[in-house]
């Protein structure tokens, strides 16, 4: 603030602090009176220019105010759960030990809370902004969540404050702040002169309005990008890829980067009517035969799959992205048949293999230790082109016995097979999976099962964990599957639970105590079921 | 007299925690899990047993409505108050009606709280009692004050000498004397029983080494402080009011012997400072009838939260006393007539240069005042280089903010809560500039009146 007096009594406020700096004994005081000692002199003129100081104190002119934000027009969130927030904002993490004891462990049950709160379509209110902007600062995984729920004004705040500048990147489009499909003008200026991040934002909003433009937005410059550049630019492609998009991939595949030139054969590969797909199945298809005579090993006569892998990788397999040199310890040859099965398109191994459907495929046997490669491909294929039908066929059952060992398809693999099932099969088939296998493998499939998971899948999880606690181990054995648990089991699973949070006693042959920690991990995972029972009615809109 | 319904919010409750990690657990324990046999009375009253580690659960019991504050009583050995158990007992209590209903207080609740009413009651007779002994030997009393002023007289004498002494010097030597001379001069000033020289002393010692313009600071707080000994010395030449105020700036704590004053007051702001002995709650008040500002002080042992707390945005009916002293807002809490529960009721704002003025208006009465509690009206928090200030919406003057203000995470919830638009502020204003303490939106609508937004 200014002080009215500094005009007038500037010069002697200025003289009183020189003289107070200097002391007295140095130099006499302006005003003095004689007979007064210095120092009290100095002092009594101070007081009285601090005190006229203070009193005319007036206020400073306002700078250049901030551009309101745009108004939030969705509804504001009803009071409960903006209780319920501020106490899963609370609990911070770092902030205490570990995940003992029977109390839900409430920062995790912020992501949950925030996807209810986004698909109802409320409003953040805005004064938790920085909480949430600061919980989103430190776990990237919440930052879509977050972002999409805090709305524009979050951006508006993260314009001013250094520490929340990663909204702005991460924010799909930056929010408000690019230019429309309208404003040609503002969107080939962004191109031109923006950030790196602000382009790439610029291309995935455009393309996920207009295709077309986006394509040509982006081929007008191709040529005069970075490589790096052009990487990240493509990846924006793999969103609704269609067959219109097949002529820039084809282009890209001459590309100077060998990166670019693998990124456009993949992207390719995955449209099952390119030229590339059709060449990469003629291709394929070569190498893998039915051999009705029997192989020589069975010599039964029955039919079987017989491999003659490529005996070199030419210009134009290099050409439609398959890399020619094999990483160490694989053989060449294996190392091309793989990528080319992986790129051919699914569809292709019908008509290959006289019509079979890809369970008949998949259960004829393969010479010469093949299997593994084949079939490792095969599911590579099926993620890449997301088809239900081979990925079904390449799980197999869940019961049987290979399912739970090494096989062909690793436990990454499955996960990924089974993601691209509809929700309820997925849910089947985990259920049936946990039932012969246990949990101890079912940990990443479950991570692709929807939440909350679909009631067979519940029990085969909560009937598992009994007979782990019957089987005497300790529940922390079982700490990621118990906390996936509790972030996905229905919350109506929490009456089944009831009979399992009571204290056993300890069985002769059980780890010790481990009967009390059970009883503990059940109760937490009770408790956690009927917060989240409640969470989910908070964020019900009143009078709904 | 609690309406049925009316519950704290969560953030409310959680004012109450006397630390983060007490608010980390007491955040844990509300969910209905661990608790069994967990109540509430319209009165106020919540109670409910906690499964902890051992076989016995724990006894928690809050008395909400209690005039002093919230009292607890926890059977759990914690030294935390209030312990986790009280803490997620109200959250619990704030969040969800179910798991706390409303009913009759058990044995073991309503023993405690019939022996708290006995002793309230018992209190209020001593208290009586005592007064009554005290006007009974009105000349011993008169005895004990004037030792009292002679050793506060002794002192300030002593720091003028300091003073003189440091001035005939310069400041410039003083930078290089260090923190130790003003220690050992607070420590001689709370011998000769003037807490408010020693605070004042103490807060010198910092001056040196606080950055740029120190030795103006250190100018202006010695003048202050001369000041205050003058005033001190010649205090019968002073008008009453300012006799008041000088013998409490000495810390002669008076008595809260106004007349009682009862309104419906609405708890503006809380805060707590605090040094190695000492945590100072500071509860600002609105009359929402009276229309008068009124400050609540209430203290707590180093590291243990002051009993009082109210929950800032509700307004609850009650009677308070004012402390003799000219210009200043202090008083004390009587009796509470109603629990705490929200209201609509908002204080009267006023501009920036409005602000600035009633400021030094205020100086007139107590010239050692740094600040004077405003509520703003129509102002936008407005980025200022690396700082901030609050910009009258309406014209073109502003408030710049306190260093104080500028360090707290409330900055943001402001900044946040305004989005570029025009807010009211509650906070205090003064020679360092504004330091918002709460806030509330404008009225998007009718329906959609802004709530109370703490800030500190």
């Amino acid at each position: 603030m200014t002080s009215t007096s500094e005009a007038s009594a500037g010069l002697s406020w200025e003289e009183l602090v020189t003289t107070a700096l200097l002391g007295t004994d140095r130099r006499t005081p302006p005003g003095a009176v004689p007979g007064r000692e210095a120092p009290v002199a100095l002092l009594d003129a101070a007081a009285v220019e601090t005190v006229r100081r203070r009193a005319g104190i007036r206020p400073v002119r306002a700078a250049a105010r901030p551009q309101p934000a745009a108004p939030d027009r969705r509804p504001p969130l009803p009071p409960a759960a903006t209780r319920r927030l501020t106490t899963l904002l609370a609990d911070r993490p770092g902030t205490g030990g570990g995940r003992r004891g029977t109390a839900p462990d409430l920062m995790e049950l912020l992501p949950q809370w925030l996807a209810l709160a986004n698909a109802h379509g409320y409003a953040a209110p805005p004064e938790a902004l920085p909480a949430l902007l600061d919980a989103a600062r430190g776990r990237t995984d919440l930052r879509p969540a977050v972002l999409a729920f805090a709305g524009a004004r979050a951006l508006w705040l993260a314009r001013l404050n250094t520490d929340w500048r990663f909204a702005l990147r991460a924010a799909p489009g930056g929010g408000a702040s690019l230019p429309g499909p309208d404003e040609p003008e503002g969107v080939r200026r962004l191109w031109r002169e923006g950030l790196f991040a602000e382009r790439v934002a610029l291309l995935t909003a455009i393309r996920a309005g207009d295709a077309a433009a986006a394509r040509e937005l982006l081929s007008s410059t191709w040529p005069t990008e970075r490589a790096e550049d052009r990487l990240m630019f493509l990846d924006t492609l793999r969103t609704g890829l269609a067959a219109a998009d097949e002529p820039f991939l084809e282009a890209a595949l001459t590309d100077r980067s060998r990166n670019v030139r693998a990124t456009a054969a993949e992207l390719l590969s995955a449209l099952p009517d390119s030229a590339l797909a059709r060449r990469m199945a003629k291709r394929a298809t070569a190498c893998v035969a039915v051999d009705h005579m029997g192989g020589t090993s069975s010599g039964t006569g029955a039919p079987a799959i017989v491999v003659e892998a490529p005996h070199e990788c030419d210009p134009g397999m290099e050409r439609d992205g398959v890399l020619p040199k094999a990483p160490a310890g694989r053989g060449e040859r294996s190392w091309w048949l793989g990528q080319l099965v992986e790129a051919a398109p699914l569809g292709a191994w019908s008509g290959r293999f006289g019509g079979r459907t890809p369970e008949e495929i998949v259960a004829l046997p393969v010479a010469d230790d093949w299997q593994s490669e084949l079939h490792g491909a095969w599911c590579r294929a099926a993620v890449r082109q997301r088809d239900p039908g081979w990925s079904r066929a390449l799980l197999g059952a869940p019961s049987t016995p290979e399912a739970g060992g090494p096989g062909a398809a690793s436990l990454a693999e499955r996960a990924k097979l089974l993601a691209t099932l509809e929700g309820g099969k997925r849910a089947e088939w985990v259920a049936g999976f946990i039932a012969t296998h246990g949990l101890s493998e079912a940990f990443q499939l479950l991570g692709v099962c929807a939440v909350p998971w679909a009631p067979p899948l519940g029990r085969a999880v909560v009937d598992a964990l009994d007979i782990a606690r019957d089987a005497g181990s300790y529940p922390w054995s079982f700490s990621g599957v118990m906390g996936l648990a509790e972030r996905c089991l229905d919350p109506g699973e929490a009456v089944r639970l009831q009979p399992l949070t009571a204290t056993p006693e300890d069985a002769e042959d059980a780890a010790p105590g481990a009967g009390g920690y059970w009883a503990e991990a059940f109760q937490r995972l009770a408790t956690t079921l009927r917060l989240r029972a409640t969470m989910r009615a908070e964020l019900e809109p009143p009078g709904a | 007299m609690t309406q049925q319904g009316v519950r704290w919010t969560a953030e409310q409750v959680l004012a109450l925690a006397p630390d983060a990690a007490s608010r980390k657990a007491g955040s844990k324990l509300a969910v209905a899990g661990p608790w069994s046999s967990a109540g509430s009375s319209d009165e106020g009253t919540v109670w409910g047993l906690c499964k902890g580690s051992g076989s016995k659960p724990y006894q928690t019991i809050i008395d909400v409505a209690d005039s002093s504050g919230p009292a607890y009583k926890c059977s759990c050995p914690s030294r935390k108050f209030p312990c986790k158990h009280a803490l997620g007992l109200l959250l619990l209590w704030a969040g969800d009606d179910a798991a706390v209903p409303s009913g009759a207080a058990p044995d073991w609740a309503e023993q405690w709280l019939s022996g708290r009413r006995t002793r309230a009651a018992e209190r209020t007779t001593r208290t009586d009692a005592a007064s009554g002994a005290t006007s009974a030997d009105p000349e011993a009393a008169r005895r004990r004050a004037e030792r009292r002023a002679d050793r506060i007289t002794a002192g300030a004498a002593e720091l003028e000498q300091r003073l003189t002494d440091l001035f005939r010097g310069g400041l410039a030597a003083a930078e290089q004397a260090g923190y130790g001379l003003w220690e050992e001069t607070a420590a001689r000033m709370v011998d000769a029983q003037a807490p408010g020289l020693a605070a004042r002393v103490r807060e010198l010692g910092a001056i040196p080494g606080s950055g740029p313009g120190w030795p103006v600071r250190l100018l202006e707080e010695c003048a202050l402080l001369h000041l205050l000994d003058r005033g001190w010395l010649r205090r019968d030449l002073l008008p009453d009011g300012l006799a008041a105020t000088v013998r409490s700036r000495i810390g002669l704590s008076g008595s809260p012997d106004g007349p009682p004053v009862r309104d419906r007051w609405l708890a503006l702001a809380q805060y707590d400072t605090s040094d190695s002995h000492l945590t100072t709650r500071r509860i600002w008040l609105h009359g929402t009838e009276s229309g008068r500002t009124a400050l609540l002080l209430s203290y707590g042992a180093a590291g243990r939260a002051p009993e009082l707390s109210l929950p800032v945005g509700l307004a609850f009916e009650a009677e308070v006393s004012a402390y003799a002293s000219a210009g200043q807002p202090r008083v004390a809490l009587g009796e509470r007539f109603t629990a705490p529960e929200p209201t609509a009721v908002r204080p009267p704002g006023i501009t920036p240069a409005e602000a600035a003025a009633r400021y030094g208006a205020a100086l007139r009465d107590d010239p050692w005042l740094d600040s004077s509690p405003v509520t703003l009206t129509r102002v936008v928090p407005t980025p200022d280089g690396d700082s901030w200030q609050l910009a009258d919406a309406d014209g073109d003057t502003a408030l710049p903010l306190t260093a104080t203000a500028l360090s707290r995470p409330g900055l943001w919830r402001l900044i946040a809560l305004s989005g570029g638009t025009p807010v009211t502020v509650f906070g205090e204003c003064g020679h360092r500039g504004f330091t918002p303490l709460t806030a509330w939106a404008e009225e998007q609508s009718e329906d959609a009146r802004g709530h109370a937004v703490a800030l500190c």
